[in-house]
């Protein structure tokens, strides 16, 4: 039987490697979006995003005043956050859409 | 890619979002009839890199940068349906926890990423392997040019949607080319970027690989 509990191991390390320290490096233009409605004129037409104060928002830009410690607690806490929110709704589907077989 | 609250008038996203309510609760449903239990985990740390993936502005041109998709490399990982719950996951935890893409926006990232992004950029994945050879290498260029071309492709969809209730009055033509050619540079690092970790997964354990001919899935023991 091959080993899946490896590969996710190896996985979540590399997921988080990505998510706290590669992150650091990301680069803090504005992306493809942002940048063509900045150049078209509509960047303008964008709302305040209704959760803007919440701890986390920007990912943690007001959390301190250090941007890697920001940058590597959300990373972290996102990581966390949608391993879960993934691994509960996948467990559900399975739960309740189970294909009707024979149970072994 | 995110978009925010305000670019797409209310009734457009609130449309989009009863679509994609309709489409994440389709997808669950579809995932549960083919994702094994030994699946479960793995699935999820998809959407887990995907975010982590996702957090790494790479730069494009100078002043403009890109962020991995991921929808084509969700969906050769854990099939179609299951990568557009993972990209959904993705963006709903982006929303609600980071502030990142508006929460009136939601159908509409969804719509975009997890739609276009990973069904339809399976769905090109699937004709590219048919003209393809079937071993790993068939899969990697597959699945390279697959999510290039899914990028340009999602941001379609945003044009599509500009189009139907965008709130600023800038010409269709304008606002077309600049996505336009933002988003094929874009695509071109979706596909450098989608094609290495698919190398890499494929050629150490291409059985888990849902979009590999060799994948053998655990979907013959859902079947004993």
């Amino acid at each position: 039987m091959k080993d899946n509990k490896r590969v996710f191991l190896v996985g979540l390390l590399v997921t988080l490697v990505i998510a706290v320290v590669v992150a650091q490096f990301a680069s803090s233009s504005p992306d493809g979006l942002e940048h063509v409605a900045e150049d078209q004129g509509f960047a303008g037409s964008a709302a305040g995003h209704d959760l803007a104060d919440s701890p986390l928002a920007g990912y943690g830009e007001n959390l301190s005043d250090s941007g890697s410690l920001n940058t590597a607690v959300s990373g972290v806490i996102g990581v966390v956050a949608t391993l879960a929110l993934g691994y509960g709704i996948f467990w559900l589907a399975r739960r309740t859409n189970r294909p009707p077989h024979r149970e072994t | 890619m995110h978009i925010p609250d305000g670019f797409i008038n209310g009734a457009t996203s609130a449309g989009f979002g009863v679509a994609a309510a309709g489409g994440l609760g389709a997808a669950i449903k579809q995932t549960g009839r083919y994702l094994s239990d030994r699946q479960i985990p793995l699935a999820g740390l998809v959407a887990a890199f995907v975010f982590a993936a996702q957090m790494v502005n790479f730069p494009v041109t100078a002043g403009v940068s890109g962020h991995l998709l991921g929808g084509v490399l969700a969906a050769i990982l854990v099939g179609p349906w299951a990568g557009f719950v993972v990209l959904s996951v993705v963006v709903i935890v982006q929303g609600f926890l980071f502030a990142d893409g508006g929460l009136t926006a939601l159908g509409l990232n969804i719509t975009n990423m997890a739609l276009i992004g990973a069904v339809g950029g399976y769905a090109i994945y699937r004709v590219l392997l048919r003209a393809l050879p079937r071993d790993s290498r068939g899969v990697i260029i597959s699945a390279g040019i697959a999510a290039g071309v899914s990028v340009p492709l999602a941001a379609m969809g945003f044009f599509v949607q500009y189009v139907i209730g965008g709130t600023a009055s800038i010409s269709l033509g304008t606002v077309l080319t600049a996505l336009l050619t933002t988003q094929v540079l874009i695509g071109i690092g979706e596909g450098i970027i989608t094609a290495l970790v698919i190398a890499t997964v494929v050629r150490s354990r291409a059985d888990l690989v849902y979009g590999a001919p060799q994948f053998t899935g655990e979907r013959t023991e859902a079947l004993t």
